[in-house]
């Protein structure tokens, strides 16, 4: 019995290596082609675009409030598909550049979040939160937003919610409250 | 008894085959202008820690270590690299945006404050990657300014 366990587990070793040493041409194509899905993008309403993003955004801050480390991840992984999607192509040539640079980097932080624990993820949100709000900025937006500040996390940290009310998500339950309305939006 | 000779031949026979399979190298002898010592004033305390912790996952040149093509340690060495190099390559530093910039910058200095980078299993054979206490606080300070400046 114990011999068959052996000869099995060298088999898979075997098959492993294998595998694994296929795999390495692929990968190099792969990061080519991602770089150029910024590019290959459905053509609809931007407002709404913008409006999914928003969308899934907040749903990732509600989880990192509830302290939801896997709801936040997934939320994650569904904001870096709705910022792959996003379509700049109403815009100007200028606000597109900027546009693209503030995607490519949103979606990075959105994708870190997504494979993260909470401690990291809460570090990226931070990075992801300025993104977001410099898309508004270039977009807008139909609803209503408020700018909120924790002075505390990290020398000072800012995030975007649809309620005046202050729910911290960098801190989530240890420090629900903390925080202030800095700014309204619209 | 017959059997444990089997597996011993199998084993040796896959150790064998294993090494046939080829991994790509990241060697480089170019340093691209876009390099994060070229675009930057870096003292050179902090050039030659980067260099010793960072620049064999994070550059196009790696100096490898003499066992780096048995494999499968070889496959190991060479996924590190292509995943270190896939969040931050300091050959390309100055082709990113300053957004970008500043946001690998934070990373960086997240990485270095919780001790996640450089990684374990690199530093167990590197000693001289690890950062001391000391170094730690220079280095993520510098980085700040540095990112407080762009």
């Amino acid at each position: 019995m114990k011999n068959l366990k052996m000869s099995i587990a060298a088999m898979l070793l075997l098959t492993l290596s294998f595998a694994n040493g296929q795999e390495k041409e692929k990968m190099n194509h792969d990061h080519a082609t991602m770089k150029m899905d910024h590019s290959k993008m459905m053509n609809m309403n931007n407002d709404a675009k913008a409006e999914a993003i928003l969308n899934d955004y907040f749903n990732l801050k509600d989880a990192l409030v509830a302290d939801d480390t896997k709801k936040a991840a997934q939320e994650g992984s569904k904001l870096a598909a709705s910022l792959k999607a996003f379509d700049a192509s109403k815009y100007t040539a200028e606000e597109q550049k900027e546009l693209a640079d503030i995607i490519e980097d949103a979606t990075e932080h959105a994708e870190h979040i997504a494979k993260s624990e909470m401690s990291h993820q809460r570090e990226h949100f931070k990075t992801l939160s300025k993104d977001i709000s410099d898309l508004i900025a270039i977009t807008g937006t139909k609803s209503t937003l408020y700018e909120q500040f924790c002075p505390m996390y990290d020398g000072g940290s800012s995030w975007l919610s649809t309620s005046d009310q202050v729910r911290n998500p960098y801190y989530g339950s240890k420090m629900l409250k903390c925080g202030k309305v800095k700014k309204t939006i619209n | 008894m017959k059997f444990a000779k089997i597996i011993a031949v199998v084993l040796l026979v896959a150790f064998v085959g294993i090494q046939f399979v080829p991994t790509e190298r990241n060697q480089s002898d170019v340093v691209p202008k876009t390099d994060f010592m070229l675009v930057n004033s870096v003292p050179d305390h902090i050039k030659s820690k980067l260099q010793t912790s960072c620049y064999d996952c994070h550059s196009n040149n790696t100096q490898y270590p003499w066992y780096n093509k048995v494999q499968p340690i070889a496959w190991f060495l060479e996924d590190h690299i292509k995943k270190g190099k896939a969040e931050l390559n300091f050959n390309e530093w100055d082709s990113l945006s300053n957004r970008r910039k500043k946001s690998k910058l934070r990373s960086i200095i997240k990485q270095i404050e919780n001790d996640e980078m450089p990684l374990d299993s690199y530093t167990l054979i590197h000693r001289e990657a690890s950062f001391s206490e000391a170094e730690k606080q220079e280095l993520i300070q510098w980085v700040e300014r540095l990112k407080d400046s762009i």
